[in-house]
């Protein structure tokens, strides 16, 4: 066997935003509201759920992307979260369990127009939908993830998930769960997702901010949102939202600055070792060459990733924000340069005469 | 030209058959290419193993192409061979059963060493041994005389002077039938340009070999055969893959829409996937995605923002895309499914032909999910089929499978190339605007409003304003869309899904029946690639004389409206199927009519004579 060749690809990299191709209201529209949003479908999710908070956060947040919402579309798998397209006055696709990032794939390297969301859960996007999660990832198609981790199985009523912690009881693990868990952020950078970052459906402001940041980023965002099951797993993050502790579990990661955890008087900094492994010290110890300072933008994932696994499931120290923002070429971009250049190459769209050419072919004869 | 005698003949079938690495599907290619061009009517049979290159000289690495040609319209890729060239003894061990007593057999004699021999368990030379004497065996020095004949190529080693023996044996059968090596030359020059030695090593090997027909006394007499009487047209050769491909592409354009393909690498399927990559020009988009879901998903997301979605696979893969095709369903948006159907279950035999999924396109998902089925009868067939598929999809926002098969995938036959301009209108139109008014005589968009007359309803794609709707698998609520759990309106809505598909009857064509006299008993019906051996094994009866029908389905699902009455008509219905009667179940519960169900899962196609013999048996069993 030969080996293949492979090409340059020549094709554009430079994209800019992840909103670039999307028509915008014009300037003198009347702007959109939280209401614009909102569809005439009752919610039914239990109360106290999560998801309500995080969907009111995104119907008020979506205005501010100033896109008709007519080139909007949520595209789900199965789950208490999937249902969050039926909620929001844009078009939507409540499909399958797992496979809404492949659907999501089809329609946003087909139409380059649209602004294309996934709304999955750790038991859609991790579980059974876990290869067509990592490949959408790792081709970086233009579209923005919310994976809402629960860290259980709501909607089949209570069964252990992907991210459930070891010895989880549930129904279906009465002796407790011998399942090791996924960390998504984890999975996501080693995918080589281009953009990945966490979040929590009780702060609002945050929550805001990550969205804000996804759906201009060009690419596959990943954000994964904590959000609580008050019927089958509740409290599942009462560790970092209760006030008293929150201060010193929450790792804010800010862009350039070091990586902290704890109130002003017990700071803690992120050190890396001399085995090149990372640890908290007291901020008054940190000798500044061994201060890791947080660079979502450096296009080796490891440190990143590395910051990821701070997180276990006792959430002694959980990191918050976006662990990695790169700029990589698009798969939907480069499908879609590919069929232009040949397009191009060929002179302008196929004519009637340019399919009775191939349809021939080279190798013809006449009867008659 | 040469002194010797010619003879001229009817109709030929050649098998050449020799090692996986033998080059054997490139000279059956060759040889058909030239067969096309002098323009008799032509079918090929390509069959090798699954695996790439099985230990040399073994026979499960025996790979082998036929082709039948002929001065008439040829129907079948021919039931035995006239001729079998055997590039070694597994060759000939793995085809002698095929090939007919009295038959050509040209046999490389320098591969019949005593190792190859004891690889395939001959204790002798069959060649020497006198167990070949019913056959007219050529006996060639095939290797040794290319190498010779390669003598003045210094910069080649002596295992690549060898690997043109399939050039010369082209060459040889060449000259026995008076084929033109223009074409072949040609192409050589294209493959290996860039490799001027080889190049030029293939063609002197080609040359050779027609020159060792002209000088060597072995071959005293060569054969011509006239070409067929066609149609006017311009023609080609096409395998059914690329036909199907083609039909694809054709049917987007005159749909004025992009062709989107998901597919996951499959035997014998992945050709298609390759042909369209290559056809990025004519607005196609291929995805090849991580698995068969993801291929089908891809497909159906495209769909979704209003382009043709395509995936293609085979029996393994339909049933990985089960559940996005019950999604498509459900969704009620075009799709189009190909299933290039090869032996079950399992992974069964990837490189070889079967018709086995019929029920599964039919039944293998969950819930009632009628989608529409329909099949191509020939390799030529497939761009019609795929054409069709793409009306169907479009105008009944319905998913379509088409179930083409191993031996219409890879079999080739002369294609009357048909003019764009001449091919229908698949023009379709989105919803661009509000199709009711709400309660407050507010204009609103119902998604699941349907057409009266197809029951279709309306293709609204995003990026059109005021139609923003939500869809998905969870049972909607008639007209509106919305979610429902209502009994009756589940009821409702399962029995117009069914009905939209069943609707689909009255845009096709009845069932045509073949029965010149209109007094057969006996009606032969087939579905899929049984057509070429059915059209051949009913013809060969009547040319003793003998009354027999016959018909052919295209449409599985729904079946033509007058279906029911053709089997009706007949004392006797023959269905040939290559899988276990699956045709014939439906037929009988459809319309509680009795089938002689008559079936085969050999992996390979029906031969000639064996319908005709169950044709005659069933004409005696009646009279």
């Amino acid at each position: 066997m030969t080996a293949l060749e492979t090409v340059e690809l020549g094709l554009p990299t430079t994209i800019g935003t992840g909103l670039a191709h999307i028509p915008h209201l014009a300037s003198d529209a009347p702007a959109q509201t939280k209401k614009d949003f909102t569809s005439d479908q009752e919610v039914r999710w239990c109360p106290g759920c999560g998801d309500y908070i995080i969907l009111a956060a995104v119907q008020g947040f979506l205005p501010e992307l100033g896109l008709r919402k007519e080139n909007i579309v949520f595209v789900s798998g199965i789950g208490c979260s999937s249902r969050f397209p039926y909620y929001l006055d844009t078009y939507g696709l409540h499909s399958i369990h797992g496979r809404a990032p492949a659907i999501a794939t089809g329609l946003a390297t087909s139409r380059e127009d649209l602004s294309v969301w996934v709304v999955t859960g750790d038991g859609d996007a991790l579980s059974i939908g876990g290869n067509h999660l990592i490949h959408a990832l790792r081709r970086n198609v233009n579209m923005t993830i919310l994976l809402f981790n629960n860290k259980i199985y709501g909607l089949t009523k209570g069964q252990y998930s992907p991210t459930s912690e070891e010895g989880k009881i549930t129904k279906s693990t009465p002796m407790g769960s011998v399942d090791h868990p996924f960390n998504p952020v984890s999975l996501a950078l080693g995918a080589e997702a281009t953009f990945v970052a966490r979040t929590m459906d009780n702060d609002r402001k945050h929550l805001v901010e990550v969205l804000k940041a996804a759906a201009s980023h060009r690419g596959t965002a990943l954000v994964e949102i904590y959000q609580n099951c008050p019927i089958f797993n509740d409290g599942a993050f009462d560790l970092i939202k209760d006030r008293t502790q929150q201060e010193a579990r929450l790792v804010h990661l800010e862009a350039g600055e070091p990586v902290q955890v704890g109130s002003v008087e017990e700071r803690r900094t992120l050190v890396r070792g001399d085995n090149g492994e990372l640890f908290f010290v007291p901020a008054a110890e940190a000798t500044p060459d061994r201060v890791i300072r947080h660079d979502p933008y450096a296009a080796d994932p490891s440190q990143a990733f590395a910051i990821s696994r701070l997180d276990g499931p006792d959430m002694t120290h959980v990191p918050m924000g976006i662990f990695r923002s790169v700029d990589r070429p698009t798969y939907d971009d480069r499908v879609r340069a590919q069929v232009q250049a040949a397009t191009d190459t060929a002179g302008g769209p196929a004519t009637d005469d340019d399919l009775d050419a191939l349809l021939r072919g080279r190798d013809t004869w006449n009867v008659g | 030209m040469s002194s010797k005698t010619v003879q001229q003949l009817d109709r030929v079938v050649i098998r050449f058959a020799g090692d996986s690495g033998d080059g054997m599907q490139l000279t059956g290619d060759r040889f058909t290419s030239e067969t096309a061009a002098l323009g008799n009517d032509l079918s090929t049979l390509p069959n090798f193993p699954a695996e790439i290159r099985a230990p040399q000289g073994t026979l499960p690495g025996v790979s082998s192409f036929q082709l039948h040609f002929a001065d008439h319209d040829v129907m079948t890729p021919g039931d035995a061979p006239d001729v079998l060239v055997a590039m070694n003894p597994a060759a000939l061990k793995a085809n002698l059963a095929d090939v007919p007593r009295g038959a050509v057999i040209i046999a490389n004699t320098d591969e019949f060493s005593s190792r190859n021999l004891a690889k395939v368990g001959y204790a002798a030379n069959p060649l020497d041994d006198g167990s070949l004497d019913s056959w007219h065996v050529h006996p060639v020095a095939l290797t040794s005389i290319t190498v010779e004949a390669l003598a003045e190529f210094d910069g080649l080693t002596r295992k690549e002077k060898e690997r043109a023996k399939n050039m010369f044996a082209l060459g040889l059968l060449s000259w026995l039938y008076h084929r033109p090596t223009t074409g072949t030359e040609a192409f050589l020059t294209k493959k290996f340009g860039a490799q001027p030695e080889i190049l030029a090593a293939n063609l002197a090997a080609l040359k050779a070999g027609w020159n060792y027909g002209e000088t060597t006394e072995d071959f005293a007499v060569s054969y011509k055969i006239a070409p067929a009487p066609m149609p006017r047209g311009t023609y080609r050769n096409i395998t059914g893959n690329v036909a199907l491909a083609y039909g694809m592409v054709a049917a987007a354009h005159k749909a004025q829409l992009p062709l989107v393909l998901g597919s996951y690498p499959i035997t014998p399927a992945s050709d298609i996937l390759h042909t369209l990559s290559a056809l990025k020009r004519y607005n196609v988009t291929t995805m090849q995605a991580e698995d068969e879901i993801a291929g089908v998903g891809i497909a159906l997301g495209a769909a979704f923002g209003g382009a043709i979605g395509l995936t293609t696979t085979s029996g393994p893969g339909l049933a990985l895309k089960a559940e996005t095709i019950g999604l498509a369903v459900s969704l009620e948006l075009p799709l189009v499914v190909v299933d290039v159907q090869r032996g079950g279950p399992s992974t069964g035999l990837p490189t070889k032909t079967e018709q086995s999924d019929l029920l599964q396109a039919m039944f293998g998902r969950n819930g009632e999910s009628p989608v529409a089925v329909i099949a191509p009868r020939s390799p030529v067939d497939c761009f019609d089929a795929a054409f069709e598929a793409v009306r169907i999809a479009t105008t009944y926002r319905t998913p379509v499978i088409i179930l083409s098969d191993g031996y219409l995938a890879n079999g080739s036959e002369p294609w009357a190339v048909p003019s764009t301009e001449g091919l229908p209108d698949l023009r379709v139109s989105y919803a661009s605007e509000p199709n009711a008014v709400d309660d407050k005589g507010k204009p609103v968009f119902r998604p699941f409003l349907r057409d009266p007359e197809t029951l279709a309803r309306p293709w609204a794609v995003p990026g059109t304003p005021g139609l923003e709707h939500r869809i998905g698998g969870i049972e909607k609520a008639d007209v509106t869309g919305d979610i429902s759990y209502d009994p009756d309106n589940h009821e409702k809505m399962t029995r117009l899904r069914a009905g939209k598909i069943a609707g689909i009857a009255k845009s096709i064509a009845p069932l045509e029946v073949d029965d010149p006299s209109g007094e057969a008993e006996v009606l032969v019906l087939g579905w899929g690639s049984t057509y070429g051996p059915i059209a051949a094994a009913v013809r060969a009866v009547r040319n003793t004389g003998t009354k027999v029908a016959t018909a052919h389905l295209r449409h599985l699902n729904p079946f033509p409206a007058n279906t029911g009455e053709v089997l009706r008509a007949y004392k006797r219905v023959i269905v040939p199927e290559m899988n276990t009667g699956q045709l014939a179940l439906l037929l009988r519960a459809a319309y509680l009519v009795d089938i002689q169900s008559h079936t085969s899962v050999r992996g390979l196609p029906f031969t000639t004579v064996e319908l005709a013999d169950v044709v005659v048996r069933a004409l005696e069993d009646l009279s």
